[in-house]
């Protein structure tokens, strides 16, 4: 199989990389790219716990060619703290004790994000549908669900 | 029982492995990787019952890119007629659990490995694997299992000196439950259904394994216990312990799934055969296919009271799924269906029944919520026609105490009367109901256990501390730890590291199981940092020239007392740390102890239900949890314990169930159609702690972790009870059901 090239942008950073025709954005961020915060849970868009932006967009980077990436704008978990300066929602999470085992909580954190940064004052329902995506079997979710309505009060008061 | 302060026990402090999972840092066993490594794959069964007559491997090991292939031979044989158990396993149901050996046992069996450069030549080489298999009739269901000319899995296997599917029984009696039955006033007997469910774990289980010239080799993996890991390998391969280093990987959930090992037998193999590191990671179809879940059930619960509600005798009969190997979780079952009450006369009878599904793992609580399920739904109905608040009945039979369990003991202080009068005062339960809505309550018990566990705390040179246990932390365990040895040692508890050792840098612990981490976890790292401050305070009176007797030590710091009170300046950690060769040399300290004093956990469960009646949809609105904890140390995730668990129940009780076609092949292997809940299918689970601190323990602790699950889904069938006048007997009460029951209700009023 001859191998295609990639020219793409992670996290703001320029990148290239070859990979197979049929490889998934998430193989090739994980296995190519050591960039491992993705992870899979399911490889069918179930679970959202491979969820990445694609030119700002909510995507399961299972469901997507590595191939895709090519020209665009990829953003994974790696890109959401600036250094050591987390993004509200990651401390909030942590302050709120909003994961257990952690393994859905990148997914959980890029999806938050993408719905914080499209709708900054969302209603508890509106928070619960676009989560619905990403599946946590430790928290029942009370806590990440508060967590978000908690980070976007927070992000609209520093708004202000 | 503890003389603390309490300036951190108790407060809601960041996890210390917080930062690693918010950012992507947390490794958990399928983000390790290894120079060199080749990629491992595993062949399963086609059919759900079937011999297996030859297995070729010739061609796929002829295929370029082939490294190694694994089967049945080259793990240890366990004969079946020798049982060797570890832990809750036995080694002749592990050996061919995780390879079929004469047979397969259900649709998914592994009947083979095979390592190679890529994913892709694994599974191509997975397919060109020959096995000749003599295809059997299979049962999957209980009553197939069951029945007179069911076919047989296991000839060794006998009851009532014939050839059967019931691979054990157990058996509590308590009183005489015939003279219990004709002293009541009125006797309810109910069959119910539960169907197997999933632990779900969003992490597949994941695996790699690299050995070494010398045979020496290391194991990453997600798991619950890194000496269960080293153990059962060693076991399966022949590998002596001592050259096994298990290395605990984050674990992405494990709920009791993880306690048992897939895929690490067959890497390790693979490795030493390959002379490479082996990775090999589940996918989500093989996870649903060929691990867990918990057991389906049948049941048949009979309860007399008198008519003040007085329990005068109870029975429940069960049979449990044990999928192809023997070891359904009876025990919990049979154990725990009627812990809660004070009960004269009674009798629990389980039976393990093998059939051809994959083999159960532990689940949460493993067979409690089975146990309970039956008992808790007859109570409901006892209830009912008696006329009397549900929460009354229970408090009338409440164990408590020195009330005698059917199972056995005698129980100590405990704190299930509290949950059921926190229930009755709660505001949820005091809410007023709108139309298609009901509300129903369940209690529940969990065991708890105790067991081995090690902690080692070294004081680092510049005085901060490093705390090392041998427990993979499933849900934040290390807060919890961190927080007690902060409070111990008088320091912020952002002084402390607290991390997981593998097997050979900590002493042996028990697994991640049984709601025993933070207690047992707790015992050692109090004994470990009690030893550090005398430690602290003799090195101190040495500097002082003083009697050790006469230093206390007192908010992170050595302080002369007594008579020599205000003497010298106090000493604090990082001076004496600074000091130490002064006197004895390098601070640590080690505990390694085999705990005891677990005591059981109880807890109620409050849930409210809205019927959509069109779509016969039952949504949970509120939901409350009300659970003796003993001692919060981190209230945070106590409550995620009780949320979880509360989640899990719900789905048990609506909509999880495995889906199989006529070849005995699950239709419903993923996240689709295995349908989990949602962040859209739930309310905010309220959670009310209640801390009646275990005398037996340094800090108050009593297991947590799988307590909620057990009330849960009777709590949710009483609530739709509730709503519609209908009982629900068979889980779970999915959409259909509660379709077909409206139409019936509809049709018999008219």
């Amino acid at each position: 199989m001859t191998k295609i090239h990639v020219t793409t942008t992670i996290n703001g950073e320029p990148e290239e990389f070859l990979c197979d025709p049929n490889e998934t954005m998430l193989d090739a961020l994980r296995n190519r790219l050591g960039l491992t915060g993705a992870k899979e849970g399911c490889a069918t868009g179930d679970c959202g716990a491979c969820s990445i932006t694609l030119d700002g967009t909510l995507v399961c980077a299972c469901l997507m060619l590595a191939a895709e990436s090519d020209g665009h704008e990829i953003t994974t978990i790696e890109g959401m703290a600036e250094g050591e300066n987390l993004h509200p929602l990651q401390t909030k999470f942590l302050e709120s004790a909003a994961l257990q085992c952690g393994i859905c909580t990148p997914g959980f954190l890029i999806a938050a994000k993408a719905l914080l940064d499209e709708n900054p004052d969302p209603t508890e329902t509106e928070v619960r549908f676009w989560l619905a995506g990403n599946l946590c079997r430790c928290t029942g979710y009370d806590k990440i669900i508060r967590a978000v309505m908690d980070t976007a009060a927070e992000m609209r008061e520093a708004a202000q | 029982m503890n003389e603390i302060s309490n300036k951190w026990i108790g407060e809601r402090t960041i996890r210390p492995d917080g930062i690693d999972k918010v950012t992507g840092r947390a490794a958990f066993a399928a983000d390790t990787s290894m120079p060199g490594m080749i990629w491992g794959k595993v062949l399963r069964s086609p059919h759900a019952h079937a011999v297996i007559k030859s297995i070729d491997t010739s061609k796929a090991e002829a295929l370029p890119g082939v490294k190694a292939v694994v089967t049945a031979a080259d793990i240890v044989d366990f004969p079946v007629d020798t049982p060797v158990p570890l832990g809750i396993q036995d080694m002749r149901w592990m050996c061919r659990n995780v390879l079929a050996r004469e047979k397969a046992l259900w649709h998914g069996h592994a009947i083979a490995g095979v390592a190679a450069t890529s994913e892709a030549i694994a599974e191509e080489a997975c397919a060109l694997i020959e096995v000749e298999y003599e295809v059997l009739p299979h049962a999957i269901e209980i009553d197939d299992a069951l029945a007179k000319d069911a076919p047989i899995l296991h000839d060794f296997i006998t009851f009532d000196g014939k050839p059967s599917n019931i691979a054990g029984t157990l058996e509590h009696t308590k009183g005489d439950v015939e003279a219990g039955f004709a002293e009541a006033d009125l006797v309810i007997e109910r069959d119910f259904t539960t169907r197997p469910v999933h632990q779900g774990y969003i992490e597949p289980h994941a695996c790699l394994v690299s050995t070494a010239a010398d045979g020496k080799m290391t194991i990453w993996s997600s798991s619950q216990g890194q000496f269960m890991v080293r153990a059962m390998t060693a076991l399966l391969t022949g590998i002596p312990q001592s050259n096994i280093r298990a290395i605990p990987a984050e674990i992405g959930g494990g709920f009791g799934g993880k306690t048992i090992i897939y895929l690490e037998p067959m890497a390790a193999i693979l490795s030493k055969k390959s002379g490479r590191p082996v990775k090999m990671v589940m996918t989500r179809e093989e996870v649903m296919r060929a691990s867990g879940p918990t057991s389906g059930s049948k049941s048949t619960v009979k309860i007399g009271v008198r008519k003040d509600g007085k329990i005068t005798a109870a029975e429940g009969i069960y049979w449990l799924q044990a999928g192809g190997l023997p070891g359904s979780p009876i025990r919990g079952a049979v154990g725990c269906a009627l812990a809660p009450y004070d009960i004269p006369n009674g009798r629990t009878l389980g039976y393990d029944v093998v059939s051809n599904r994959s083999k159960v793992a532990a689940y949460r609580a493993p067979g409690a919520p089975i146990g309970a399920f039956g008992v808790e739904c007859v109570l409901d109905e006892i209830a009912d026609k008696l006329g009397m608040d549900p929460l009354d009945l229970r408090l009338k039979n409440a164990a408590k105490e020195g009330t005698k369990a059917v199972h056995g003991p005698t129980f100590p202080l405990m704190g299930y009367v509290e949950s059921l009068e926190a229930a009755k005062a709660h505001a949820h339960y005091n809410a007023p109901l709108g139309p298609n809505q009901g509300r129903g309550v369940a209690s529940g018990f969990w065991f708890n256990a105790g067991g081995e566990s090690s902690a080692q705390v070294n004081i680092t040179e510049d005085g901060n501390v490093v705390v090392t246990t041998g427990h993979p932390d499933i849900g934040g365990s290390r807060a919890g730890i961190a927080n007690i040895c902060a409070e111990l040692l008088g320091i912020d508890y952002r002084r402390i590291s607290v991390l997981i050792g593998d097997t050979a840098t900590i002493g042996f612990s028990n697994l991640t199981g049984g709601s025993r981490v933070l207690f047992a976890s707790s015992i050692v790292v109090t004994e470990s940092t009690k030893k550090i401050i005398a430690t602290l305070c003799e090195l101190a009176a040495k500097i002082w020239d003083i009697d050790p007797e006469a230093v206390i030590w007192e908010d992170g710091e050595a302080r002369p007392a007594g008579a020599n009170a205000g003497q010298f300046p106090p000493l604090t950690l990082e001076e004496l740390a600074a000091r130490a060769n002064e006197s004895g040399g390098p601070i640590g300290a080690g505990t390694q102890l085999n705990t005891t004093g677990a005591e059981g956990g109880f807890g109620t469960h409050i849930c409210d239900v809205e019927i959509d009646p069109e779509l016969g949809i039952a949504r949970v609105i509120r939901y409350t949890v009300l659970q003796d904890v003993g001692r919060a140390v981190h209230p945070s995730y106590v409550e995620g314990q009780m949320q979880g668990g509360a989640a899990q129940a719900i789905g048990w009780a609506l909509n999880e169930e495995y889906l199989y076609d006529k070849n005995g092949k699950v239709d419903n292997p993923g996240f689709l159609d295995y349908r989990m809940p949602v962040a859209s299918d739930l309310p905010m689970l309220d959670t009310h702690i209640i801390e009646i601190p275990n005398p037996k323990h340094p800090q108050g602790v009593r297991g947590v972790g799988e307590v909620p699950l057990v009330p849960g889904p009777a709590a949710v069938r009483n609530a739709i009870h509730n709503a519609l006048g209908i009982y629900f007997d068979d889980l779970p009460i999915s959409p259909p059901r509660i379709l077909a029951a409206l139409e019936g209700q509809k049709a018999a009023a008219e």
